[in-house]
């Protein structure tokens, strides 16, 4: 009996003695934290996502509290957040334009023409690397789900066809996706605008074409169209300046390609994927 | 191998550079990759390991010497010295933290993986199993922390100017800097048979 009672004391004793003496070195040692960062971890998003460029929403709130940051910089909180962080902070803040991830895509890689067959790793850099992928537009979404899994907010999903789309209401412009794609097609967006241009292939006409029937082919209609002379055409591809753009739709209406979309009129962009013509 | 006749520069020679508790002894390598690609978080948990090994191995000596041996409970050691480093490792936290703000953010999860940090239970074991007096398990201690120090400040940079290298792509990264290891490992091999140690 005495064999197990006394390691047990022995242990139990030893334990109690070093807690007391961490319990008093605690009171001795405390640190004084900015009650103000904690406050503003509080009204943050705690993603961790890194979109402001701190290691993660501590560091915000501490640069934050030091007035080392811009209150309104978490891009993944939006307005509402800035708003609480300035009320924290006892200041106005002025929210930054609110954005939004887009594909500019609209066919799936079910839909799509193919070079080859692929049956390596379901991700889309693996794919990428084999011979560019097997798509044969070179610009085209690959549908592997490398963007669905960076994406901390659970914002982007690859359809039944096979395109990655964003969840507009989940976005909270953090970017992962946009680092993600080897194919460099998901960019940022004004969330306010819904007219896009959802495709990046900058191959010339003909050779567009060939490679899908969605693909922009540069043939400038909506360049020349366009009433605010907003949406040039660079580099075989027409670039819709955000700034100018007043959404009329006209581009939309002209595209002879359906390679723009309005996102007001449609409910997913891969439902224009389905109602166009394929080959 | 080391034992109480030898003197208290013996040592601690010995426990530093003969016998490196990294490069010879291959304890604790976690931290040792973990941490060493910045010089800064390395000299931080050279300082933190080498504070930590010198508390704990001293209050777990005592523990051993005078709690466990009279009352003959030999196998609780591992336990009561795992619970001396776990005490140690988070006086040292609040003391880093207290003092030098910095250091703390640098060094982030390594501090409290000190707890686990097996050189630092490496070293309380090595002073019962030399059967070291106290001085000795103090200097000897000294010079395991000092062999993690100039281990892996040393490592740190090599790895900054690794960084900066031209490296094959299928090395870059861990493959680069196993190898780098091996091979310091292999330069303190050159030390055995010093001092006849």
């Amino acid at each position: 009996m005495m064999s197990i009672i006394v390691p047990i004391l022995v242990l139990g004793l030893l334990g109690v003695a070093f807690a007391i003496f961490l319990s008093v070195s605690f009171k001795k040692l405390a640190v004084q934290v900015d009650p103000k960062v904690e406050s503003i971890m509080a009204v943050l998003p705690m993603a961790n996502c890194g979109a402001c460029g701190f290691a993660g929403c501590l560091g915000f709130a501490e640069a934050v509290a030091a007035l080392k940051a811009d209150p309104a910089g978490c891009i993944a909180g939006g307005p509402s957040v800035a708003e609480k962080v300035g009320q924290v902070l006892g200041t106005e803040v002025e929210a930054k334009e609110e954005m939004l991830a887009f594909v500019a895509c609209q066919v799936g890689r079910r839909g799509a023409k193919t070079k080859y067959e692929y049956e390596g790793v379901a991700n889309c850099q693996a794919a990428a690397i084999l011979f560019g992928g097997d798509r044969l537009c070179a610009w085209g979404c690959l549908g592997l789900d490398s963007c669905v899994t960076v994406c901390p907010f659970d914002a982007i999903h690859v359809n039944a066809e096979g395109l990655a789309v964003v969840d507009r209401q989940k976005c909270r412009a953090c970017r992962k996706c946009v680092a993600a794609c080897p194919r460099h097609l998901i960019y940022m967006v004004p969330k306010l605008q819904q007219v896009l241009v959802a495709c990046t292939n900058h191959e010339r006409g003909k050779k567009a074409k060939e490679v899908c029937p969605l693909a922009c082919t540069a043939c400038r209609i909506c360049e020349k169209n366009c009433p605010e002379s907003c949406i040039p055409v660079s580099d075989n591809l027409a670039v819709i300046d955000f700034k100018k753009c007043t959404q009329c739709g006209t581009c939309v209406e002209k595209c002879p390609q359906k390679s723009i979309v309005n996102l007001a009129k449609v409910q997913a962009v891969s439902e224009v994927a389905f109602s166009g013509p394929r080959r | 191998m080391i034992s109480n006749d030898m003197g208290m520069f013996l040592i601690f020679l010995s426990a530093m550079i003969v016998n490196n508790i990294l490069l010879i002894r291959f304890i604790a390598l976690c931290s040792f990759f973990g941490i060493s690609n910045s010089m800064q978080s390395s000299i931080g948990m050279g300082m933190a390991v080498i504070f930590v090994m010198v508390m704990a191995t001293t209050v777990s000596w005592l523990v051993y010497h005078y709690l466990l041996v009279p009352l003959d409970l030999l196998y609780l050691r591992t336990a009561s010295f795992i619970l001396t480093i776990a005490t140690f490792v988070q006086l040292e936290e609040m003391f880093i933290r207290k003092t030098f703000p910095v250091l703390y953010r640098a060094l982030g999860i390594y501090l409290p993986l000190i707890v686990v940090n097996c050189a630092v239970l490496a070293a309380a074991f090595l002073v019962i199993d030399y059967n070291l007096s106290l001085a000795k398990s103090l200097v000897y201690t000294l010079g395991v922390g000092a062999g993690y120090f100039v281990a892996i400040v040393m490592f740190a940079g090599i790895r900054e100017r690794i960084n900066l290298a031209p490296i094959p792509k299928s090395f870059q990264g861990y493959p680069i800097t196993f190898i780098t290891a091996s091979l310091m490992s292999l330069a303190f091999l050159g030390f055995k048979g010093l001092f006849g140690l």
